[in-house]
């Protein structure tokens, strides 16, 4: 590979305050998510084309009309298309949803090939490869729990009284692409990372076990909570596509804000931070000790 | 230092290339999983077995699967896999009207059964109305009348060794040059004594229609459709199936899907 061979300048770290930014478990648990995330949409998607239609209430409509999402291919005047009904609106969806693969040999299955593990159906392997990896994030999810409250990484997450008075400027840095490059989590970084660890995860998971009839039994309140098990299989996928959003946020932020470091601080904790002399690069600060004054971070440089 | 922060950029680089490179790739590069005998794959079906456990262990044998009202049965009971058998003894027994059909219960029981419909019938019977989910994920409202599976153990009298109820049907779901393979599949005693898990002969107050598994059906209400085989004839009490089959211990679970059908 061509970044191996290329002699790397070697970094001047003089001129820059490098922190320690991450804690062992947290890189630890977010690889192991990243990698379970991955796998648990592409399973996922396989598992949806089985019977690819999403309805609200307690059973599937064949009788009558609950359907909110539909995908599936039909015969037309112009030969056979793929389509995408939502919400009664119909979208010709030829070559990704419907229908895909080569023009000559079309496949009609909801989701591409490209797009499922594995890529030809099978509903079984798709299962197998799908409950391994919810255990595997459930499992880690826990652990992470436990370590980041002892830790102190769960207070860094939570919003503060000032970081919700800096959120229109923090909105406005962020849309300029402006970063300030700290041991802190700014108003948006919180506020996203909250949203995905506590409503976007434990949802999937409420609304996974609420699928499984075994969990209905151990947990009937569940199901009609969720407004029975169909709507839960709805927001299950609802959910599954706002986090393929955050994930294509996620990777825009990461770039825009310099991946190199980005990811070196996910990798071995360690994180380039702005120059010591704005008081922005406060070292990141243990749970223990009271917050820093609102003002410091609101000095920090653009990256 | 900057040799360490070679090797670290350039892990760096290669896990990124590497990564977009397996999207760009497609996901075929997984589909060697699909081999029953992938040691990864069987590594991952170990899942299976720990949710078969964690519910076991926290719920038992007693919770129960939700049980719904008249006003949720909006629509036919969908069927699904076989629905009309062309197997000639199942032709020939439904030609009339099963009245030579029989239960046959063997296996490790103490007092082997051979019961007809109308003594199924006789017994006391349990009606529910519950909510029947498909593996693949459509899910669907009736009502079941039947045998509570209980009952008839009790009458049989079950082994102490014996650790499965094995149901044994009529119609081939597929057909090969070495025969025809019969739809069977296996449950453990939890299930088999829960208080839902009926043999069923009435649906929505009528008799079992045949694309529902006339003459009989098993209901295990908190498992997945595949795992309520229809037109049974015979349940067997085994403590393995591993000689059964392809030794997964039902026609799907030999063909790749989970044994535990709770999930």
């Amino acid at each position: 590979m061509d970044a191996m061979a290329e002699p790397e300048k070697p970094v001047h770290f003089a001129s820059q305050t490098v922190i320690y930014r991450q804690f062992a478990w947290t890189r630890l648990t977010h690889w192991i998510w990243a990698i379970s995330l991955f796998f648990l949409l592409l399973t996922g998607l396989q598992i949806f084309n089985a019977h690819p239609a999403l309805y609200i209430g307690d059973q599937s409509g064949f009788g009558f009309d609950n359907d909110v999402l539909k995908i599936g291919a039909e015969n037309t005047e112009a030969g056979p298309r793929g389509y995408t009904t939502l919400f009664g609106a119909k979208f010709d969806t030829s070559g990704v949803l419907g229908m895909s693969g080569p023009e000559a040999q079309p496949r009609y299955v909801a989701f591409p090939a490209w797009a499922t593990i594995p890529s030809h159906h099978d509903l079984a392997t798709g299962r197998v490869i799908h409950f391994f990896f919810a255990w595997l994030l459930v499992g880690t999810l826990l652990a992470w729990l436990v370590a980041s409250v002892i830790n102190g990484h769960f207070r860094e997450l939570v919003p503060t009284a000032s970081d919700i008075k800096q959120l229109p400027r923090d909105i406005a840095d962020h849309a300029r692409l402006k970063f300030h490059h700290t041991g802190r989590y700014n108003t948006l970084q919180k506020l996203t990372y909250a949203v995905v660890l506590f409503i976007f995860f434990p949802l999937m998971i409420l609304t996974g076990l609420a699928m499984a009839p075994g969990g209905d039994a151990l947990l009937p309140f569940l199901p009609e909570l969720l407004g029975g098990r169909q709507t839960a299989r709805t927001i299950h996928f609802l959910v599954m596509a706002l986090l393929v959003a955050f994930f294509v946020a996620h990777i825009v932020m990461i770039l825009a804000a310099g991946p190199i470091n980005e990811l070196r601080s996910i990798i071995t904790g360690w994180y380039r931070a702005d120059p010591p002399d704005l008081p922005a690069n406060e070292p990141k600060v243990p749970a223990s000790e009271p917050e820093l004054p609102t003002d410091q971070a609101d000095t920090g440089r653009s990256a | 230092m900057a040799k360490f922060m070679i090797n670290r950029r350039a892990f760096i680089t290669s896990a990124t290339v590497g990564g977009s490179g397996l999207i760009l790739s497609g996901c075929d590069v997984f589909d060697n999983l699909s081999n029953p005998d992938n040691g990864l794959r069987n590594f991952f079906e170990g899942a299976n077995s720990l949710t078969y456990h964690a519910q076991r262990l926290l719920g038992g044998g007693y919770t129960m699967a939700q049980e719904f009202t008249e006003a949720d049965i909006r629509q036919p009971q969908r069927p699904n896999g076989v629905t009309a058998p062309d197997d000639s003894v199942y032709k020939g027994l439904l030609s009339s009207d099963f009245a030579d059909w029989r239960l046959d219960v063997t296996g490790l029981v103490e007092k082997p059964l051979s019961l007809t419909r109308d003594q199924l019938r006789a017994m006391p019977a349990r009606t529910q109305i519950t909510r029947h989910d498909c593996v693949e994920g459509w899910s669907c409202i009736a009502k079941w009348t039947g045998t509570p599976l209980s009952l008839v153990l009790d009458e049989a009298k079950v082994k102490p060794q014996a650790r499965y109820v094995v149901f044994h049907c009529l119609d081939s779901i597929e057909r090969s040059l070495s025969g025809d393979v019969k739809y069977y599949g296996s449950i453990d005693l939890v299930d088999a004594y829960h208080p839902q898990t009926i043999l069923a002969y009435g649906l929505n107050d009528k008799p079992l229609p045949v694309e529902n598994g006339a003459p009989l059906r098993v209901r295990v209400e908190r498992q997945l459709g595949y795992k309520m085989p229809k037109y049974v004839h015979q349940i067997e009490l085994v403590e393995s199936f591993g000689e059964m089959g392809l030794g997964k211990g039902g026609y799907w679970e030999d063909r790749g899907y989970d044994w535990f059908g709770g999930i």
